[in-house]
This record gives C-alpha cells, sequence and structure tokens, in this order.
C-alpha cells in the first residue's frame, strides 16, 4: 500500500467535516436529552441559558442526560449512512478512492438525517474573517470570546467560526417498549 | 352532497389523494373559510421502522403482512393503539424491499383490473401459502382506515366520518373501478363521499393556488391539456376554456386511457442500464445490489435532470455487512445516459402519428397487472390527441387530425424534473407548429406533488357554491352488447349489437330513460352482458342501437352482470327487464334493471365476482 506524500486531498477535507458532522449531531442529541421519553410534538428552541451571575447558592447540581435520544440518532445515522460501521471500521490498508466512494454513502446519508429531524442556522450571521463588535451582556453560551479577553465589552474581534444552533430538533417518537440500545438489528436473510 | 349526510354540517372539506405508490390528505376548515382558502396537508403518523413513529404528509400504499415472529407486538404502536401485522405506510415499503413476497403493492392497479375477481383475496401475488392474502379492496380500504385514524387522532372532535370527503380516482377509471373505491371508503365507515379525476383536482388545485390570476393565464377557446404522470400511471385529460353570462367556465370534454407507466419504470430502466454497464465490465449483481441501484437512480436522476449542469453523479452500494470497506460497489450515472435512457427512451421525438405499438398479448401470459407494452409517453399522448380529435368540437368546432391544445398543466413528481418537462412540451409543440397552431404555453404555479390531494380538498369547499366548477360528467359512453337473433350461421358469430345506455356527458344526478329493448333475465341465474365504453362517440343517445362501429371506436370492458333475486318469484322464470343508467351524486355510474311489471329496481353489478377466481 503506498500513501499520498502530498497530504490535503478533497478527501481528507471531507473525513474532518463527516467526522465534525457526527460530533455535531451527537451533541445535539445530547443537548436535547433531558429526560425526553414522552413525545413531546414540537420542541421548537431550547431555553435561551440565563446567564449566571453572581449567584449565592454554592452547589449546583448537574443535569444528568439521559442518552435514549443520543442512541436514537445513532441508530438513525446507522441506517442512513452507515455511520456505526464506517467508523468502526479500520481504515488502513485501504486506497483514499476506496474511502472516497464509502464516504459519499456516510455524507448523503447523514445529510439526509440532518435535514430531516433538524433545522441548523448559524448562530451569527455576519461573514467569517470580519469584524464584529459584542456588546455588553453578550450571551456567552452563543459567543465564545478567546485570546485577549481583557477590560469591559463592548468587545470587538474577528469572527473566527459562525456557530451552529438547531432551531429545530424533532426525533421519531419511539414506541414505549423499544430498545433503542439496539442500533442496528443483525440481519438474517432466510 | 347526498341527502342523508346533511343532519349534520361538515366543518372541514377533506380530499383524500389514494394514489398507487403514496396517499395523501389535505384539508380546508370550511366553517371560516376566507375568500381563497388555505388547504393543509395532514402529517400522517405511521411506524417509519419497528417502534418508531414518524409523522410525514405522505402515507406509502404498501401493505406487509409482516410474520408474528418479524416484529414484537410492543414494537407496533400507534399514537392511536396498535397496529395489527398487516402493516401500511413507509415500514411496509421499507420491509417489503428486503421481504418482496410478503408486500402488497400497486392495490390501485389491481382495482381497476377487470379480469381479476377484486374482492378475493390473492395479494402478494404468487406468495407462498402461509403468507395471510388479503384483496385489492381490503388494501385500499387499509391505507383509508389508516387515513382515518391519523384524522381522528388530530381532531378526535371532528371525526373523518363526519366531513365531506372528496376521493380522487384516475380520470381513466371505468364504473366498476370507481364503484369499487367508494366501496373501499364505505367499508372504513367514509359515507359523505364524492369521487374526483385526478387531473381535474389538479386543476382545482392549480386555480386556488394561482388566485384570481388564473383567469389572466387562460382565456375563452383555450383547450387545457392535463398531463399527469405519477409513480405507477400516466393520465391525460383535456379542458375546454368556455364562457358563460361573462364567466370563464372550465369544461373536463376527454380523458385518456388507464396507461400503466410512470416514473417507477423510470427508475427501474435506468438500475437496468447500470447493471447492463456493470455486467459489461465483468462485475454482476444481487438482486439487493440492484434494488439498492433503483433507489439511488432515482435521487441521481433529479440531479442529472435538472439544470444544475453537473454531468456524473456517483452511485454507491454499500455492502450488506458490517464491512464497508472493499466490498461497496461504485459506479457513476452520466447525463447522458439518463438522457438516453429517460429522455429519448420514454419521451422520444415522435410524430403525431406514431402511436404506441400494440403487441397482441398471448393467452398464456402469468397474471399480473397489464403493464404498458410501450414506454413512450408522447407515442400514448399523441394517441390520445388524435382520437380526441372532435372531443371540443361543441365548443370550438371539429379539429383537423388531432386536437390541438393551447395549454398544458403539469402534475405527478415525474415531471419536476425541468429536462423532461422540456422535452413533453418541446414534441407537442413540433406537433403543433406542423398542424399550423400556436405553441401551447404551459401553466405556472403547479405544485406536482400534492396537488391532487390539495384540489380534492378545494373542490370540497367549490361544491359549497364557491369559485369555478369544472363541467366533466361522464367521460365515456356505456353500452350493452347484444347479440341479435339470427340464424346460425356455420363459422360465424353471431352479429353484435350494441345498446347505448349511459351516453357520454351524463352529468352527475341526471337518470336515463328505460330503454325499448328487453332483456329475458331468469329469475335466481345471474346473466351476464357483454359491456363496451366509447370516449369517442359523443353523439350517442341513450337507447341507441348500434349495428356496427370501428373497432378503435368502442372499447370491450369487463362483462356486467345482473341477477334478480328469487323473492317473490318462481326461479327458472324468465322476466323481461329493460336497463336504465343513472349517476349517482357520488359520481359513479348504476345500472339497474327495471322488469315491466313492477316498480322494483336491481342494481347491475360492474364488477363480476367469480366463483372460479
Amino acid at each position: 500500500m503506498d500513501i499520498n506524500p502530498v497530504m490535503p486531498t478533497t478527501i481528507d477535507a471531507l473525513h474532518l467535516i463527516l467526522g465534525g458532522l457526527g460530533f455535531i449531531l451527537l451533541v445535539v442529541a445530547v443537548l436535547r436529552g433531558g429526560g425526553k421519553k414522552a413525545p413531546a410534538p414540537d420542541s421548537a428552541t431550547e431555553p435561551e441559558p440565563v446567564a449566571p451571575a453572581a449567584t449565592p447558592t454554592p452547589t449546583p447540581a448537574l443535569k444528568s442526560n439521559d442518552p435514549e435520544s443520543a442512541l436514537q440518532l445513532l441508530g438513525l445515522l446507522q441506517q442512513e449512512a452507515r455511520f456505526v460501521d464506517f467508523l468502526q471500521e479500520d481504515l488502513t490498508g485501504f486506497s483514499d478512492a476506496e474511502i472516497g466512494a464509502v464516504s459519499r454513502v456516510l455524507h448523503e446519508g447523514s445529510k439526509k438525517v440532518l435535514d430531516q429531524y433538524f433545522s441548523l442556522v448559524p448562530v451569527r450571521s455576519e461573514e467569517e474573517e470580519t469584524q464584529v463588535t459584542l456588546a455588553a451582556g453578550f450571551d456567552p453560551a452563543q459567543n465564545r470570546v478567546t485570546g485577549n479577553v481583557v477590560g469591559e465589552p463592548p468587545f470587538s474581534g474577528v469572527l473566527v467560526h459562525r456557530g451552529w444552533k438547531a432551531v429545530k430538533a424533532d426525533l421519531p417518537r419511539l414506541a414505549p417498549g423499544h430498545d433503542p440500545k439496539v442500533i442496528a438489528p443483525a440481519e438474517v436473510e432466510l | 352532497m347526498s341527502e342523508g349526510s346533511s343532519q349534520y354540517s361538515s366543518q372541514y372539506s377533506v380530499g383524500i389523494d389514494l394514489g398507487t405508490t403514496n396517499s395523501v390528505l389535505s384539508f380546508i376548515d370550511v366553517s371560516q373559510a376566507p375568500e381563497q382558502p388555505r388547504e393543509e396537508v395532514l402529517a400522517i403518523p405511521q411506524l417509519t421502522q419497528p417502534g418508531v413513529v414518524e409523522s410525514l404528509p405522505q402515507l406509502p400504499s404498501f401493505l406487509y403482512q409482516a410474520h408474528e415472529a418479524e416484529v414484537a407486538t410492543s414494537d407496533l404502536n400507534l399514537p392511536w393503539g396498535q397496529s395489527g401485522l398487516a402493516l401500511v405506510g413507509h415500514i411496509a415499503r421499507h420491509l417489503g424491499a428486503k421481504t418482496p413476497l410478503r408486500l402488497v403493492a400497486s392495490a390501485k392497479s389491481w382495482l381497476c383490473h377487470g379480469a381479476v375477481d377484486r374482492h378475493a383475496d390473492f395479494l402478494p401475488l404468487n406468495a407462498p401459502e402461509d403468507v395471510s392474502k388479503t384483496s385489492p379492496l381490503a388494501a385500499s380500504a387499509a391505507y383509508l382506515a389508516h387515513l382515518k385514524a391519523a384524522w381522528n387522532d388530530r381532531f378526535p372532535d371532528q371525526p373523518l366520518e363526519q366531513q365531506d370527503i372528496t376521493l380522487t380516482v384516475p380520470a381513466s377509471f371505468d364504473p366498476a373501478a370507481r364503484d369499487l373505491t367508494a366501496e373501499a371508503a364505505r367499508t372504513v365507515g367514509l359515507q359523505r363521499l364524492t369521487l374526483l379525476e385526478e387531473p381535474q383536482a389538479a386543476l382545482y388545485s392549480w386555480v386556488n393556488n394561482s388566485g384570481d390570476r388564473w383567469r389572466d393565464q387562460v382565456q375563452v377557446g383555450d383547450i387545457v391539456l392535463v398531463v399527469d404522470i405519477g409513480g405507477g400511471t400516466t393520465d391525460l385529460s383535456l379542458v375546454a376554456v368556455t364562457e358563460s353570462e361573462g364567466n370563464l367556465e372550465l369544461n373536463r370534454v376527454a380523458v385518456g386511457d388507464h396507461i400503466l407507466l410512470g416514473g417507477d419504470n423510470m427508475d427501474l430502466a435506468l438500475a437496468y442500464r447500470i447493471k447492463a454497464k456493470l455486467e459489461a465490465e465483468g462485475k454482476s449483481l444481487k438482486p439487493w445490489q440492484i434494488q439498492a441501484l433503483t433507489h439511488g437512480c432515482r435521487d441521481a436522476k433529479e440531479l442529472l435532470l435538472n439544470d444544475s449542469g453537473q454531468d456524473v453523479v456517483p452511485l454507491v452500494v454499500p455492502s450488506r455487512g458490517s464491512k464497508l470497506m472493499g466490498s461497496t460497489l461504485r459506479t457513476e450515472l452520466t447525463r447522458s445516459e439518463v438522457e438516453e435512457t429517460l429522455v429519448d427512451g420514454f419521451f422520444p421525438q415522435v410524430a403525431i402519428e406514431d402511436h404506441p405499438r400494440q403487441q397482441p398479448r398471448t393467452a398464456l401470459t402469468q397474471m399480473g397487472l397489464p403493464y404498458a407494452q410501450d414506454a413512450g409517453v408522447t407515442r400514448h399522448l399523441a394517441a390520445f390527441l388524435c382520437r380526441q380529435s372532435n372531443a371540443a368540437q361543441d365548443f370550438f368546432g371539429a379539429a383537423q387530425g388531432f386536437i390541438k391544445p393551447t395549454a398544458v398543466l403539469f402534475n405527478g413528481g415525474v415531471l419536476k424534473a425541468p429536462k423532461l418537462a422540456q422535452r413533453l412540451m418541446s414534441v407537442l409543440n413540433s406537433w403543433l407548429q406542423q398542424g399550423g397552431s400556436e405553441p401551447a404555453r404551459l401553466l405556472q404555479g403547479a405544485d406536482l406533488d400534492l396537488a391532487v390531494a390539495r384540489g380534492a380538498a378545494y373542490y370540497g369547499y367549490v361544491r359549497q357554491g364557491h369559485g369555478v366548477r369544472i363541467r366533466g360528467g361522464l367521460a365515456s359512453g356505456y353500452y350493452v352488447g347484444i347479440e341479435s337473433a339470427m340464424p346460425a350461421v356455420p363459422g360465424m358469430p353471431p352479429p353484435l349489437q350494441a345498446l347505448c345506455v349511459a351516453p357520454f356527458g351524463m352529468e352527475e344526478g341526471s337518470q336515463t330513460e328505460p330503454s325499448q329493448q328487453e332483456f329475458g333475465l331468469v329469475v335466481g341465474e345471474p346473466v351476464t352482458f357483454r359491456f363496451f365504453g366509447s370516449t369517442v362517440r359523443r353523439e350517442d343517445g341513450p337507447g341507441l342501437l348500434l349495428d356496427d362501429w370501428e373497432d378503435s371506436e368502442l372499447e370491450e370492458l369487463h362483462p356486467i352482470q345482473a341477477s334478480l333475486p328469487s323473492e317473490g318469484r318462481q326461479p327458472g322464470e324468465v322476466v323481461a327487464v329493460r336497463l336504465a343508467a343513472r349517476v349517482n351524486e357520488l359520481g359513479t355510474l348504476c345500472l339497474e334493471a327495471i322488469p315491466r311489471d313492477s316498480d322494483q329496481r336491481w342494481q347491475v353489478e360492474f364488477d363480476v365476482r367469480e366463483n372460479s377466481a
């Protein structure tokens, strides 16, 4: 097997995107996880996190995540995009062309899942690599400041990444007895 | 609306498109309908996987007879209760893709297939004995039952049984198939029912979508050709635009034959082309790979047929096992392949005289659906326009050679592809140009996927006296065959006459006088009549006896049957009856046998049930 020394080929870029995509999806799933078993017809936007001002209570309880939605999402990604199959596979020894062919399955399927169950919008509408200003009282959950973080807002800086935000996240409803831990059933042809 | 239903008024006008491959339900709140009503399409909760319920706008018209060990009953929960093992919708198509022997598909096409007993449980066709079977009628009823459950789950206070429902049927459905569709609806309790032809529904939807602007897009003298190419069928209609007291009127003047040819054929054609290409490279395909390819071709075709400028779309068929690498099949579909296969294969550039090639079917064909043998949609269209050359003569005089549409309305997912739509228009316009006419305009603003259901819901609103109504009536005249009484001549079949029992254009709610001709019926024994339809003999009145006609004028339909119950009569007694026709409020034709000596009427059955089926 020979590895192409001229590194950044399009396929590698594709990999990165795909990896990122999967990660985002899982994060989104975990975010909306919070004990939601019963079907809610429209769970629009998540509540805006309130800026934790000087709260006197010293013991903030952490929410525990219910993995059900995450497992369900994995199942959907596996079904449409062969997500788990792909990630569980050892890619050493396969050419970029072969990996590229398979990554199309992954990309098309993941995109289908993403489009069907989520509505994603950028957090900020400005162009990346342009100058933006964060007014006082900006939401730190939606805007992360890095680098020379000193002084008082308004902050001025370069928009590195526009961010993503789910405005809709609606997974299919599950029957009460359905076990989401089965991500893909074994298939036996008779 | 039928009289029995006006006890309570319906809050919604509901339109149901019971399609060959997908069913859609649309509705309008008529209790507060504004000037331009807005329809809504019902999101239909359905199983998509065992244990997974999603709400989708379309209910795939498939039924899957699941094996009891195949799914856990706890995984069959729907919002309104548990489904039985006869699964419908998305999950049926999904499971049936891998286990076709348990899948019922195209029940609607079977419903209009006269050579089978449509009440008989024979689907899935040729399935092993332990698969439970259903009839085309029961399968259609199962889809309607699912739609009803979905509706009643959303509107528990306004059950579907109490709403005015418009159910669409192909314009080419014969009286038997219309009756059966209505019967399927009645078996699930839908009584407040009207039938509407699908191309008309598409036109209604376009009228409603365009608001008042539709009057700017068509003028008096226009002949609108409605071309509806769905997943499994192609349906053609002609609508003449006339004027009455200063208002535009729409008149459906002709409908085409039932052509079993649609988008599914196109996907299959592409998949087989790819298969041939791969086989030339020495790779052989397994059936499941062909199926996956067909699926892939559907998406690829859409990319290549729009104006995106993309020339090649890769097709990847992943392996079935968990190892993807090394066993995944990769190939590609090129623009030229799609254009050759679909644009030239299904929409060939032909002359107006070029009609579908009909090969006589051999007597030994396997029982199956009568799929179109000629895939050339344009050839079918040419034949339709030529046969219907006189369709609009009552309004605009006779046409020379073929009827010349001035405007075209498209419907059905296939025509979303710009290349196919353009080709169809260019072929039509080349005929018009040769005939010395102006090119036809494509009407804008059609909604190709959901128009039929939406138009059907709008039609319910139109029936209440709003907006423009399309005048139609029977799209075909109907005739009963009478064998002349004459001495037998060896080698010669007795000459046949045809008695017109229901004239072309007969309107909803009207009836004919009983015929002069009398028929002897034997009490207690069914009598079978040969039955004919004609979409071209427009002048024949009821009671007219034809001695002779062109083969192309009358099409023989499946025989019909009358039987006199033996109540009050002696079995074996011969009773003279006359025949009369009535088009009921539902929009279906009824033929009745009326004994001379009483006021009783007996229904003549269109769908003859065969004991030997």
